[in-house]
C-alpha cells in the first residue's frame, strides 16, 4: 500500500493543560481529594478521548472480520485496519506497508524473532549480543534459546554514567550473528547509540534489532536512519490500547524468516498435506487480527502527529530538566536518580531511591495523595543487580505531564519522608 | 494521613526496623528456602531448623523488601519459632485469613470463611489493616508462603 505525505507538526512546547484535557481518566479521578498525577507512563501510557472514540466508532458501526468479506462493512474495517498500518509505517519512517507486522505487544515481536529467525539461523555456539540493561523482553527469549540450544549470550556493559560501555564492542561483535539492544532503557531513561551499534554490527555481519518499547512514543523514529534490521514497539506506551504491537523488518529479511504462528491468513494454500505462506506482512498475522485496537494504534499515531514528536521530544527534555533540577534541591543528596543527568541524553524515566525507603512503601505513600509511580524492579532483574538495588521507584514522563505534577510528586515524597523518618 | 496509619502501625515499623531473627542458619541440618513476591521488589530467604519431634527449633530471615514483607516476616519468624509444623500451618491459615486469604473461597462466595478463635496472632494483629490495602496483601504474605514452602520442602527429605 502506498504511503501518503505526513501531516505538518505543530511547533513549540505542548500546551499541556489541553492535552490534559483530552484524556478522560486524568480529568475525571481524584484520589483521597487529590487530582490523580500519573507517572507510569513508561508501564503504560493513558488514552486520549480520540483514541477511545475511533475504536468505539468501529464497534458501532464498521466492525466486521478484515480481508475476508466482500460485504461493505467489511470493506470499511479492511480499509481502516491497512490505513492503520499505513500510518504506522509512516510515522516509523518504513519504505513500505509490508515490513510493518502487527502482534500482540513488542514483548511477542521479540519471540517472534526468537522462534523464527533465531531458531533457523542459531545453533549450538553461535553468538546474540545483548547488553546488561535490557528489559526482560529482550532478554528471556535469548535465555530461553541457550537454554535449548546452547548459544553464548553476550552482554554490553554498563558504565558508571548509566550509559552503554562500548570500549569492548568489536570484541563482542567478533563472530555474533545478532545484537539485540534497547533504544531507550525502561530503568535509567538512557538513550543508547543505536545507529553506531547498528553500524558496527553489520561490520561485524551481524543484524541489529531494536527494541523501541520506550523510544518510539517518546521521540520521532527512522528505523532506516537508525540502521536497524528489526525493530520492535508497542502500542499501549504510545497512547494506543492494549493488545497492540508492532514489529518492523527489512523486506528482504522478513521474506527469509519462516512463519511464526500458523493458521488462518498467513497461509496463501493449504491442502491436507502442506500448505504455502501468504506475503509479508500477512506471513506473520495468523488469525483475526487485532482490528480494532489496530485501528486505535493508528488514532494514537494521528494524536502524536498532530502534537508533533519534535515538540514532544522538547517538552520532555524540559521537563525532565526540571524535574531533575527540583529533586536536587529538594532532596539533595537524600535521593539517588538511577540514571544520566543530562537530558539531551535521556528520555523522562526517572528512576530513584530516597533514602532507605523501600519503593513499594514510596510508592503507597504517594498514592495516598494521588501519585501513580512504579515501584519494583521494571522487569530488569539483572540491571538492578548492576545498580546494587533490589528495586527502585520510577516516575516517568509523558505529553499529559506538567511542571505542577512535578511539584506534586516531590511534595507526596516529601510527605513519604516524613512519614517514614527515623 | 489516617489511611496509612492504619497500614503502618507502630509495631510495624518497629519490626521493620529492628528485624527479629535475621541471619543464616548452615545448611544442611537447616533447610534454605527462597521467595519472590509477585508484587516485584520483594525477596526473601527463610533458614529453617526443624528437629525430630516436628518442632521449628530456629528460623532465620534474609533477603530485602518494603516495611510490610520485612516486617511480616520478623514477626513471622517470633511467632512460629518453638512451635510445631501443625501450629504453624494452623497460625498460618489464621494469618492468611486475616489477610481475606481463604483456602475455601476458591469454591465461591458461598463458602464460610473458617474462623480460628483460639489462635493468638499477637504482634501480627498489627497487619489487619494490609486488607485495606489488597496489593499490598502479597507482601505481609510472602514470608508465610515461604516459610509454607520450606516446611514441605524440610518434610519431604526427611520421609
Amino acid at each position: 500500500m502506498a504511503l501518503t505525505e505526513p501531516k505538518r507538526p505543530t511547533t513549540g512546547l505542548l500546551d499541556v493543560a489541553r492535552i490534559k484535557a483530552d484524556f478522560p481518566l486524568l480529568t475525571d479521578t481524584v484520589v483521597n481529594g487529590y487530582p490523580i498525577v500519573y507517572l507510569d507512563s513508561a508501564s503504560s501510557s493513558q488514552k486520549p478521548q480520540s483514541v477511545l472514540s475511533a475504536m468505539d466508532d468501529v464497534y458501532h458501526h464498521s466492525y466486521a472480520n478484515v480481508h475476508r468479506g466482500v460485504y461493505g462493512i467489511a470493506a470499511d474495517a479492511t480499509e481502516r485496519y491497512e490505513a492503520a498500518r499505513a500510518k504506522i509505517a509512516r510515522f516509523i519512517g518504513a519504505p513500505s506497508t509490508a515490513g510493518v507486522v502487527f502482534t500482540k505487544n513488542v514483548t511477542e515481536a521479540f519471540n517472534l524473532v526468537a522462534y523464527t529467525w533465531g531458531r533457523a539461523n542459531l545453533s549450538a555456539g553461535d553468538v546474540v549480543v545483548l547488553t546488561e540493561i535490557e528489559h526482560h523482553a529482550n532478554l528471556v527469549p535469548w535465555l530461553m534459546l541457550k537454554h535449548e540450544r546452547d548459544i553464548e549470550l553476550r552482554f554490553i556493559p554498563m558504565a558508571p554514567d548509566f550509559t552503554l560501555d562500548l570500549s569492548g564492542l568489536d570484541q563482542l561483535l567478533d563472530g555474533a550473528k545478532l545484537l539485540s539492544v534497547t533504544a531507550m532503557s525502561n530503568v535509567l531513561g538512557t538513550l543508547t547509540p543505536v545507529r553506531q551499534l547498528a553500524d558496527a554490527a553489520h561490520a561485524a555481519g551481524a543484524l541489529c534489532m531494536v527494541d523501541g518499547a520506550q523510544y518510539v512514543p517518546h521521540l520521532a523514529t527512522n528505523v532506516i536512519e537508525l540502521g536497524c534490521d528489526l525493530f520492535g514497539f508497542t502500542g499501549h506506551k504510545m497512547l494506543g490500547p492494549t493488545g497492540i504491537g508492532v514489529l518492523w523488518g527489512r523486506e528482504e529479511l522478513l521474506n527469509e524468516m519462516p512463519a511464526f504462528l500458523g493458521g488462518g491468513e498467513m497461509i496463501r494454500d493449504v491442502r491436507l498435506d502442506g500448505w504455502t505462506p501468504n506475503d509479508i506482512p500477512w506471513k506473520f498475522e495468523a488469525g483475526t487480527p487485532p482490528i480494532v485496537e489496530a485501528i486505535g494504534l493508528g488514532a494514537a499515531v494521528d494524536y502524536l502527529e498532530a502534537l508533533g514528536m519534535d515538540a514532544v521530544r522538547r517538552h520532555e527534555i524540559a521537563l525532565t530538566t526540571y524535574a531533575l533540577d527540583t529533586l536536587t534541591a529538594r532532596f539533595g543528596d537524600e535521593l539517588i536518580i538511577q540514571g544520566p543527568t543530562d537530558p539531551a541524553g535521556r528520555g523522562g524515566v526517572l528512576s530513584f531511591s530516597y533514602r532507605d525507603v523501600h519503593p513499594h512503601d514510596i510508592s503507597q505513600v504517594l498514592d495516598e495523595r494521588g501519585v501513580c509511580v512504579r515501584a519494583g524492579h521494571h522487569c530488569a532483574k539483572p540491571l538492578m543487580r548492576v545498580l546494587g538495588v533490589g528495586a527502585t521507584a520510577r516516575a516517568s514522563l509523558y505529553v499529559y505531564n506538567d511542571e505542577a505534577d512535578i511539584d506534586a510528586f516531590a511534595d507526596a515524597l516529601e510527605a513519604a519522608g516524613e512519614f517514614f523518618a527515623l | 494521613m489516617p489511611g496509612l496509619e492504619d497500614l503502618y502501625r507502630e509495631i510495624i515499623l518497629d519490626h521493620y526496623r529492628n528485624p527479629r531473627n535475621r541471619g543464616e542458619l548452615e545448611v544442611p541440618p537447616a533447610h534454605r528456602v527462597e521467595g519472590f513476591n509477585p508484587l516485584c521488589g520483594d525477596e526473601i530467604v527463610v533458614y529453617l531448623d526443624v528437629d525430630a519431634e516436628g518442632v521449628v527449633e530456629d528460623i532465620r530471615i534474609g533477603g530485602q523488601g518494603c516495611s510490610i514483607s520485612q516486617s511480616s516476616a520478623s514477626m513471622m519468624s517470633a511467632a512460629v519459632k518453638g512451635k510445631t509444623i501443625d501450629e504453624v500451618h494452623e497460625l498460618t491459615k489464621a494469618f492468611k485469613a486475616m489477610m481475606s486469604i481463604h483456602e475455601s473461597s476458591l469454591e465461591g462466595d458461598d463458602a464460610e470463611p473458617e474462623e480460628f478463635p483460639d489462635i493468638n496472632l499477637g504482634d501480627l494483629e498489627a497487619l489487619r489493616g494490609v486488607v485495606r490495602f489488597p496489593v499490598r496483601i502479597k507482601c505481609a504474605t510472602l514470608s508465610w508462603n515461604t516459610l509454607a514452602q520450606g516446611l514441605d520442602e524440610a518434610a519431604s527429605a526427611a520421609s
